[in-house]
């Protein structure tokens, strides 16, 4: 549920870095969390991102969370497919449901993320 | 809310358990100079029929408008109201309802708003409509802010012919946001299309415009719309919505968003409100929209149900973030609304709106019939319209009020550059007999 190829926020976000470019969606523990996920707001192309700041929103039948940018860079792709069906974050966190793509600025970033294992514990204490 | 006494034994246990010797000891941090000292002035305690005559007699100082006859609009506005609308208002169903948050056991409360939603889509020509807001001029701004968030653009249009507080309370929104507000000047008390055909281009969010206007004048909608439209800026129209008994909806001349104070419809002038701020705009903003949407839904086994269906844009979820932090709507008001409107009907509102007009113009011909009164300005007007006094509509009013009547808005007020003059306005509850009286007084005004 946790794949071992990408990175992982404290706040729940995935990120999976291919070079200077990385992929960005939510972990399998938030859309379990959030439900039924029913708009997802994305960031708009060529906007350029602080890490921590919240670029893009996701809205479920009680709920609305931002999501954060995990490093600071470009965007470059964001998922059309979302505005039309914004369920496939919950059929598929890590792969048809991912949010936007972006061109990393500060590689060193990176390694303030946390690992798979890491997050796995980080969620068991998260208060229910 | 229930009133739950104390007796004196409750005071002395509730100060020994904080280890406490007196009521005075827990405003200890309170400093002296800024706490009452002594006692509270106040009569000593009433009989309930001593209260009650007491009571009566400071509120008959009041002026009220069932005695007066008021010719003063400029935004709230004093109409007949079918006596069914206060009675079922009085169910405490719905007035001691708060927020229908538990959609189980507040179907009543959100059938209403549910109706009063529709009401207002078929009123302005719009697809969605919130749930209502605070008031007109709050509405506005929202829609000028949801324009900006729209476009991803950061000028607004705001013409001078917009109520002047509705403009202030948007402009305190807007500049706080970061956004630009262009003033647009008035030609003759129209919005100056000139000025708007010269000025705008790909930068501005939203065009304002009010319909009818301040002045009560008719705006050249149609032309700001196309204008608007041009330069792909969202137009946002604030309605009168008893105008629209007789006026084009604005959604039929290409308002992205249609706004308006709802006061008008069932609820009495009082004071300073409550108001109703209604908000009408496309499907495709439904998501921006400050406020909460109630939906019609069905249950597991079939029965038509109601629900919030989008709230996650307030306050209470969304925190600093949400759309708007105007977090409680005007429920009881929206209610108000919505069984006037029921009761009325199509041909009702139509009516009304006619009548409206027909007895504003009744009054304008024979307002300006009389020697050193002229109209302010010659546009075709809905139930307002300024005209030039001969003094200062102060002293012009005091002697209206002597004789028992109501007189216009001095716009000294807000458009000082006008000279002497005042708005007035003629609603259908005023008589044939009232507008003669006016016009008398306002003839025998130097005698």
């Amino acid at each position: 549920m946790y794949p071992e190829d990408r990175y992982y926020t404290k706040s729940h976000e995935w990120i999976k870095v291919e070079g200077n470019h990385a992929t960005v969606g939510v972990t399998y523990y938030a859309q379990e969390q959030l439900v039924e996920v029913v708009f997802v707001e994305l960031p708009e192309p060529g906007m350029e991102v602080k890490a921590g700041d919240g670029i893009a929103v996701l809205e479920s039948v009680k709920a609305v969370s931002d999501i954060y940018a995990p490093v600071s860079g470009t965007i470059l792709e964001v998922n059309k497919k979302l505005e039309d069906q914004p369920e496939l974050i919950n059929k598929d966190p890590y792969g048809e449901g991912w949010i936007f793509s972006l061109e990393i600025i500060q590689k060193e970033e990176i390694d303030k993320l946390i690992r798979a294992t890491e997050y796995q514990s980080h969620i068991k204490n998260e208060p229910k | 809310m229930r009133y739950i006494p104390t007796t004196d034994q409750d005071r002395k246990e509730m100060l020994k358990s904080l280890g406490l010797q007196s009521v005075e000891e827990l405003f200890d941090d309170v400093p002296d100079r800024v706490r009452l000292q002594g006692e509270l002035n106040l009569p000593s305690a009433q009989t309930e029929y001593e209260l009650f005559k007491s009571l009566k007699s400071l509120a008959e100082k009041n002026n009220n408008l069932e005695q007066y006859p008021s010719f003063l609009g400029a935004g709230a506005y004093g109409h007949l109201i079918p006596s069914a609308v206060q009675h079922i208002l009085s169910r405490s169903e719905f007035y001691t309802a708060y927020t229908p948050y538990q959609p189980e056991i507040s179907q009543g409360v959100l059938q209403a708003i549910y109706e009063y939603q529709s009401l207002i889509c078929s009123l302005t020509g719009m697809d969605v409509a919130n749930a209502s807001l605070y008031d007109g001029a709050t509405a506005l701004a929202e829609a000028a802010v949801l324009a900006g968030e729209a476009t991803k653009r950061k000028k607004i249009f705001l013409p001078m012919t917009i109520h002047p507080e509705y403009r202030m309370v948007t402009q305190l929104y807007l500049e706080n946001r970061g956004m630009e507000v262009i003033q647009i000047p008035h030609d003759k008390g129209q919005t100056d299309l000139n000025y708007l055909k010269d000025n705008i281009n790909e930068e501005i969010a939203g065009v304002l415009i009010q319909q009818p206007n301040f002045f009560g004048i008719l705006e050249e909608v149609k032309e700001v719309a196309s204008l608007t439209q041009k330069f792909g800026a969202l137009l946002v129209v604030s309605v009168n919505p008893i105008s629209l008994g007789i006026l084009e909806a604005p959604g039929h001349y290409g308002a992205d968003i249609a706004v308006g104070e709802g006061q008008g419809l069932g609820n009495p002038v009082a004071f300073g409100g409550p108001f109703l701020g209604f908000f009408a705009t496309r499907d495709r903003f439904i998501r921006q929209i400050p406020g909460r949407i109630v939906g019609a839904t069905k249950d597991i086994e079939g029965k038509r149900g109601f629900v919030l269906t989008l709230q996650t844009r307030e306050q209470h979820i969304r925190r600093q973030r949400a759309s708007s932090n105007i977090c409680s709507n005007q429920a009881l008001n929206a209610l108000a609304a919505t069984v006037f409107l029921c009761l009325v009907g199509k041909k009702g509102l139509q009516e009304v709106a006619n009548l409206c007009l027909q007895k504003a113009h009744y009054a304008y011909r024979k307002i300006t019939s009389i020697k050193g009164y002229s109209p302010l300005f010659t546009q075709p007007f809905f139930h307002e319209f300024p005209i030039q006094t001969p003094d200062s509509p102060e002293v012009i009013n005091k002697v209206l009020l002597e004789k028992g009547i109501i007189g216009g808005l001095d716009l000294k007020r807000h458009y000082p550059e006008l000279g002497p003059s005042m708005l007035l306005c003629v609603t259908e509850a005023r008589t044939k007999k009232e507008i003669d009286t006016l016009v008398q007084a306002l003839e025998n005004y130097h005698e």
